[in-house]
């Protein structure tokens, strides 16, 4: 689905949501009684770097610094962080690591966060967008993957093959929206065929700072230590067990 | 019993996570949650014919360290490149939200990163972990607590790990620590041989190494690549600890944009330092620990709260 077409569906009553040549996107839309949501993202599949991550961070800083309870929409569909030298060299993981706070934040202040995957999300990129919201949407069609399968092969010397044989057993290490839904990461799959923007008023109900991927991905069956290791360490932490 | 003053001394570059935990705490002082008797391993690793490590690489418990109660985690970064596995990750995860909740904790952690990022046999649920780390660690600080991140290990902290040494309250890292998103090779392999020479030593170092970190303020303390010299360290920056609020992200936006601005067109570090008020820059890379740390501590941009 094309961006246009998604802003088109979330907000009927109107929106101001660009996108730059960069591939940032930046603005507000209206919901329902015309109350604000406030839109970031990356479009285009394009690489986040230093320089991308400042207006969309300030963006959020923006939506805190008014006060409120106003929502905050990541929209994304990214390749991943940038590789650049350069990038490194002014401390890339402090550029991205700066977005995630700001979103996480945001979400302890009561501004709830929602993300959108809608095309590829990946590594760093993935953390500092939209793994850091409280809600994470999965439109059909969107391709979240940590590591692509032909790199993964390379770095475990395992055939291809042999790698598409082990995803249909485990969701654990294979890119796809439905092992990243089984394993709590995607919380919602969206239905197409639904208006966006009950379905987008419908997961704002629900959505809270409260992190409970762990338990969705226990649920699900796809990941079942998490919980279950983060739960026993808090008992040994605190003397009950 | 080992000598304490010969430990104090033995480098950290070289431990293993196990001897950094005791070489960092009070003697005597520590106590293991989930300790490798009990066998929480990863259930994922069989699947690819690799062994399994009896604590999935991640060390977790409380101490002291100078008579401070402090929660720790130590990554070990020669059982798979110190990654983030389902497994791994999980105990860093209960150990932050564990101080996160419980106010009769020790409100101090220290996070003992040596990684390469996310396990890729384990790619999802590792990514997850970071994901899920970073959200506690914001909810921990905002709830007072001090996460403290210490780099100095031969994996440094890349990928996931990067970003969680960013989100943590302070950065402690050595010479020898590196901090990054992609590493030189992943960049090389992907971007070609121009765009990052990964052989080239100097250029890794000057890019990645704990020298840059301290002087453009990705780290908040530099320490001499010891036992002792971590726990210095580490004391220095628990001193002041900076609170997660709106005036330290407002901060951060500045700082970042700031830095930018200023040194987003520089080639090279030695230009950068140059920007920085670093009369002879070319100096850096011979400067002892001692002159380095004299010398970040001069400059205004490594010297701040806005993390």
């Amino acid at each position: 689905m094309m961006l246009d077409e998604i802003l088109k569906g979330l907000f009927p009553l109107g929106h101001d949501v660009k996108t730059s040549a960069a591939g940032l996107i930046t603005g507000t839309g209206k919901r329902k009684q015309g109350v604000p949501i406030a839109v970031i993202g990356v479009a285009n599949g394009a690489a986040l770097g230093t320089a991308g991550v400042l207006p969309l961070a300030e963006e959020v800083l923006k939506v805190v610094a008014k006060g409120g309870d106003t929502p905050i929409l990541v929209i994304v569909d990214t390749q991943g962080q940038l590789m650049a030298r350069r990038d490194e060299m002014i401390g890339l993981n402090e550029y991205l690591a700066h977005l995630a706070k700001c979103l996480l934040f945001a979400s302890q202040l009561g501004h709830r966060t929602i993300g959108l995957e809608y095309g590829k999300a990946a590594a760093g990129a993935f953390l500092a967008t939209a793994l850091a919201t409280d809600c994470l949407v999965g439109l059909p069609g969107a391709e979240p993957s940590v590591m692509d399968l032909p790199s993964m092969a390379r770095v475990t010397k395992l055939p291809e093959e042999k790698l598409k044989e082990l995803a249909k057993t485990t969701p654990v290490f294979a890119p796809g929206l439905d092992h990243m839904f089984q394993m709590g990461a995607v919380a919602e799959i969206w239905d197409l065929k639904k208006p966006l923007d009950e379905q987008l008023e419908q997961t704002l109900r629900n959505a809270s700072s409260t992190d409970t991927r762990d338990e969705l991905g226990a649920q699900r069956k796809g990941r079942l230590m998490t919980a279950v290791v983060a739960k026993r360490v808090i008992a040994e932490a605190t003397g009950q067990r | 019993m080992e000598d304490t003053a010969s430990r104090g001394k033995s480098g950290w570059f070289d431990a293993t996570a196990r001897q950094r935990v005791t070489g960092l705490l009070d003697p005597g002082s520590f106590t293991e949650f989930i300790g490798p008797s009990e066998r929480v391993q990863s259930p994922h690793l069989k699947m690819f014919d690799l062994p399994s490590a009896f604590d999935d690489g991640v060390i977790i418990g409380r101490g002291k360290l100078k008579g401070k109660d402090v929660l720790i985690a130590a990554q070990e970064g020669q059982f798979m490149g110190g990654t983030f596995g389902e497994v791994s990750g999980a105990k860093m995860l209960g150990l932050v939200r564990a101080a996160r909740d419980h106010k009769e904790l020790p409100q101090t952690v220290l996070l003992l990163l040596d990684s390469g990022g996310v396990r890729l046999q384990e790619a999802n649920a590792g990514e997850l972990a970071v994901a899920e780390l970073m959200r506690a660690i914001v909810q921990a600080r905002c709830a007072g607590v001090a996460v403290i991140a210490l780099v100095g290990g031969k994996s440094g902290a890349f990928g996931g790990a990067g970003l969680t040494a960013a989100t943590c309250s302070r950065i402690v890292i050595s010479e020898q620590g590196r901090i990054g998103v992609s590493g030189p090779e992943v960049i090389e392999t992907n971007k070609g041989v121009e765009e990052f020479d990964a052989q080239d030593k100097a250029l890794v170092w000057s890019t990645d190494g704990g020298k840059n970190r301290r002087l453009i303020g990705g780290a908040d303390a530099f320490a001499e690549d010891s036992m002792d010299g971590f726990r210095a360290a580490a004391e220095t920056v628990l001193a002041k600890v900076p609170s997660l609020d709106l005036k330290t992200m407002q901060a951060e936006q500045e700082r970042l944009t700031s830095r930018q601005q200023r040194l987003g067109a520089c080639d090279d570090a030695v230009s950068m330092w140059r920007i920085l008020g670093i009369k002879d820059p070319a100096a850096v890379r011979d400067m002892d620990g001692k002159d380095l740390t004299a010398l970040a501590n001069g400059i205004k941009e490594a010297n701040h709260d806005a993390r």
